[in-house]
């Protein structure tokens, strides 16, 4: 993925830059569009430009706002935190050049949330789902304790090969934002709510919904790990119930989007031959 | 211990491994971040982490040489004991990582592949392709999602940590924290509380950290009571993409992996760097430092960069200081094996692919040797006795602290590849101690309500103040952010000198009270991250000071910490008589600086700014010696330095060398 360098495009370089922000300003409450203007400066990305939005705080008519709400962490696309859409697609502000948005549409970068997940605040949105998710599919090595016992089995390269794509996954969620089976849940907060009623409620409406590509490619590396896979008929328990693998349309969104090139379908393809076995063997084991 | 708690404040791997030990040891734990702990700073630590292996084993390594090489590349400062029971648990912290299923890289046969890092001659380093830190991090994050489910783990994340609570006896009985959505602060009562809250990298506005790095909640601590060690050794990594926003680490593995550090011998050369042949290549690494070559430890590769550019003029970019890192000579499938992660990063970023093209690099500030000063209980070996309450204890009883925002592993300079190690090591060895200190104290739970809502109201009080500065005639915390980060990076990174530290000591301690008065933008009670910033910024005002008063008042050069006008020379003198003489006196001076600054400086808060005292420094293993990589006239120092301490075991014959008390355990 070679991009020409911000060197290339210096004849072109504006002044200012129009940045159209859906905000809104917490659930349940209407999203609305505002036009914010910051200065141009060479190798900016997304991020500079929302951090330059926080300190103005005033629209592009000169109004004064609240700063837009984002999340992000180490700016350098790993951690996962700042995903949003990004000129109608879905990808981390911290790796979105200004230089190359300019490309695309030289009038304006559009900033919204990710559409799958609630929204907290304006680019700021809720994916505990997304980590429950991995509660679903028990995405650990199941070790008896944290004693020293020596090594870990010892591992064929190639095995480590396959798995360390898979293990990279950095939960940021854009193959549930392009999955057209993953449909956004939204639970709210009953007034009054103890937070363990509230956690409940949430937990049964995560579980009766998919699962999501992220998960299942989860359950895969576990699965292949020669202790993780104790756990395996477990997983595969998960993945042949209510929103497991059998909820994936093979739309083939998810492996497109994915930031890390993590190889979803692959991965989604080997849960199904694992899950039409165990369910076979199920079926006889009665 | 039914109604014991524990709370622990980050989710890094420090945090995540005291939190997951806790937990196999019985111990419900609160475990709050600021971020969904997945995505806490260590997944950025890129290039590995350091033991003794059977490989080096049989290359004359040991545990004790790991130890050695982790003083003297710190430059004597960290207390020997703790060092060395870390290097002694490395094998151990990499064996149950293992297990617990990282995806280290592997050697043909299957066994745990490993590469050279700074500061030693072994191949110690593990590593999974170029984000270690990233797959350390998840694997314990797994662990303790497995404890969340088992009931014995609540996380809250998305919280801010205020401060602790302290009993009317001066005990740390639980945190004070806010819901950075719905913006609720709440006490969490608990019988002991872990900060594991890690670095301050954002005191210098760009750094290679997160933006959760601002140092606020030792700072808080700090603030509280707790007393702050060595703050001014701050690490300058030498090798890291410059940006905007940020400036991006490129791991030393590059340079672990054979990637060679070069600037064109003519300044100002202004071909492509693949067209100016080997014999016009400055290797100036290589060729100062003919050992340990591009590995030199991280502090000397820094000042090697800064100078070439700064005072060689032979930066290879016309518009901003830079030097080649250059991976064109490996081929691709071993680069895209071994560091496939980072050079991701730099083509992302960058837009130029590093196997192709030299990398255009400059050092950035990077990690904090110092941190909240901690306790430790050595054991007969100079090792730490295990389950001490002790270890890793604040001064403020009942507070721990561990991972990089304690002071204790890496001394003036940390050598790569060991702070993935300190910061597992000192969250799995806590646990037993936590324990024993929870037995012999009152439970939390049973203390009475009126500690906590006087700790309450006092940062509802803070809060309620911030928000009713809304008048829009205040400070602006962005900027006044921008502004601590341009005078700490100007006075407090790679060269310092007395006027400017002076000058950016009251620079900062002006802004004490300018952060008071921030205004602003958002004084709602939803999600409102201009106050969280506000607070953050105020409490990084506490830490810059101490780290500009333990630079200003340390007049030598240690580590990270380098002073022009106070260091060591190179020997001058061509004549072998003169030059013995000359050596001499050099480790005269070294013996008498030794006396005066192998010291802790210790800070603690008196209200309006830090008072600083010095501490000696445990060395009872390793008998502090001159650091001369690479130092001209080097050899004779060395001679004339051995000759010395042999005279010294003579004529104090009944203490052994230092070696064989420890070494054989």
């Amino acid at each position: 993925m070679i991009t020409p360098g911000p060197e290339a495009h210096s004849a072109r370089r504006p002044s200012k830059i129009n940045v159209r922000v859906l905000r809104q300003d917490g659930p349940g409450t209407p999203p609305y569009w505002e036009l914010h203007q910051v200065q141009y400066e060479p190798d900016m990305n997304v991020i500079s430009v929302l951090q330059k939005i926080a300190a103005q705080a005033t629209t592009i008519d000169g109004k004064k706002v609240a700063p837009v709400a984002w999340d992000c962490g180490c700016l350098e696309e790993v951690c996962g935190s700042c995903t949003m859409v990004i000129n109608g697609r879905v990808r981390q502000s911290c790796s979105a050049l200004v230089d190359r948005l300019m490309e695309d549409n030289p009038e304006e970068i559009q900033l919204q949330p990710m559409t799958k997940f609630p929204v907290v605040r304006d680019l700021v949105i809720d994916r505990s789902r997304l980590f429950h998710s991995l509660k679903r599919v028990q995405a650990w090595v199941p070790v008896d304790s944290y004693f020293d016992m020596g090594a870990g089995p010892r591992i064929p390269r190639e095995d480590q090969e396959q798995n360390y794509p898979l293990s990279q996954c950095m939960s940021c969620g854009c193959c549930l934002e392009a999955c057209p089976q993953f449909n956004k849940v939204e639970v709210v907060r009953h007034p009054g709510e103890s937070d363990e009623a509230f956690d409940a409620r949430k937990k049964e409406a995560y579980e009766s919904e998919f699962i999501g590509p992220h998960a299942i490619s989860q359950a895969m590396l576990f699965n292949s790990h020669p202790v993780g896979k104790n756990l395996q008929k477990e997983r595969l328990d998960t993945l042949t119930s209510t929103g497991g693998i059998q909820a994936c349309g093979n739309a083939q969104n998810c492996v497109a989007v994915c930031p890390k090139e993590i190889p979803l379908t692959t991965s989604i393809a080997r849960a199904g031959r694992a899950a039409t076995l165990h369910a076979i063997k199920k079926l006889f084991d009665r | 211990m039914a109604n014991n708690r524990v709370l622990v404040v980050g989710g890094g791997l420090a945090g995540l491994s005291a939190t997951m030990k806790l937990a196999e040891l019985g111990i419900p734990v609160d475990l709050l971040s600021l971020t969904p702990v997945k995505r806490s700073h260590s997944v950025c630590a890129q290039g590995g982490i350091n033991s003794v292996n059977d490989q080096t084993r049989q290359q004359g390594d040991n545990e004790w040489n790991h130890f050695d090489d982790t003083i003297y590349g710190g430059d004597f400062l960290p207390n020997q004991p703790p060092v060395k029971e870390m290097a002694y648990w490395a094998p151990k912290v990499i064996d149950l990582m293992d297990r617990l299923g990282v995806t280290f890289n592997r050697t043909p046969e299957g066994y745990i592949d490993r590469r050279r890092f700074g500061g030693t001659l072994y191949k110690r380093t593990a590593f999974a392709g170029a984000t270690t830190g990233q797959q350390l991090l998840y694997a314990l994050d797994e662990q303790v999602r497995r404890w969340e489910v088992e009931g014995l783990v609540k996380k809250h994340e998305f919280w801010d940590f205020l401060g602790p609570v302290l009993d009317d006896n001066g005990r740390c009985v639980g945190g004070v924290a806010q819901d950075m959505v719905s913006m609720e602060i709440r006490t969490f009562p608990a019988d002991a509380v872990v900060v594991a809250t890690g670095g301050c990298g954002l005191i210098y506005g760009r750094s290679t950290m997160s933006v959760f790095c601002t140092g606020s909640a030792a700072s808080r601590c700090f603030q509280a009571g707790a007393k702050y060690g060595n703050g001014e050794f701050i690490q300058v990594h030498p090798t890291a993409i410059p940006g905007a926003d940020k400036l991006r680490l490129m791991s030393e593995s590059a340079r672990g992996e054979g990637g060679r550090v070069w600037v064109p011998r003519k300044p100002n050369d202004t071909r492509p760097p693949k067209q100016i042949p080997q014999s016009e290549r400055y290797h100036f690494l290589e060729e100062r430092f003919p050992k340990y070559g591009n590995l030199v430890p991280r502090d000397i590769a820094t000042r090697e960069i800064f100078n070439i550019c700064v005072n060689e003029g032979l930066s290879v970019d016309p518009t901003r200081m830079c030097v080649y890192l250059d991976l064109t000579h490996i081929p691709r499938h071993e680069l895209d094996r071994k560091l496939g992660g980072i050079l991701e990063i730099y083509e992302k970023f960058q837009g130029v692919d590093p196997r192709e093209e030299p990398m255009k690099i400059f050092p950035a500030v990077h990690y904090s040797m110092g941190g909240l000063w901690v306790d430790y209980e050595a054991n007969g070996e100079g090792g730490l006795l295990p389950g001490s309450p002790r270890n890793q204890s604040t001064n403020i009883p009942g507070l721990y602290a561990i991972g990089e925002c304690d002071y204790q592993y890496h001394g003036a300079n940390r050598l790569g590849a060991n702070s993935l190690l300190s910061c597992i090591f000192s969250g799995l060895f806590i646990g037993p101690g936590i324990v024993n200190w929870i037995k012999s104290n009152k439970a939390a739970a049973d203390l009475p309500k009126s500690i906590y809502e006087g700790a309450l109201s006092k940062h509802q009080a803070r809060h309620k103040k911030l928000l009713s500065n809304a008048s829009g005639t205040g400070e602006n915390p962005y900027l006044l952010h921008q502004e601590l980060g341009d005078i700490m990076t100007r006075a407090a990174t790679v060269v310092r000198y007395n006027n400017q530290l002076t000058e950016a000591y009251e620079k900062v301690s002006a802004m004490n009270e300018r952060a008071q008065r921030c205004s602003l933008a958002d004084t709602g009670n939803w999600t409102n991250q201009n106050v969280i910033f506000t607070k953050s910024v105020q409490d990084m005002i506490p830490v810059a000071q101490c780290i500009l008063k333990g630079a200003l008042m340390r007049d030598e050069s240690r580590g990270a910490h380098f002073k022009p006008d106070f260091c060591m020379p190179s020997l001058s003198a061509t004549d072998p008589t003169e030059r013995r003489h000359e050596a001499e006196k050099w480790c005269d001076a070294f013996e008498e600086n030794t006396r005066k600054y192998l010291k802790s400086s210790i800070c603690s808060w008196n209200g309006h700014e830090p008072d600083l005292t010095y501490e000696d420094v445990d060395t009872r293993l390793l008998k502090p010696r001159p650091r001369l990589y690479g130092l001209v006239g080097g050899e004779v120092i060395e001679e004339v330095w051995k000759q010395r301490t042999r005279n010294q075991q003579e004529a104090a014959p009944g203490r052994p060398a230092s070696k064989e008390l420890a070494g054989a355990s």
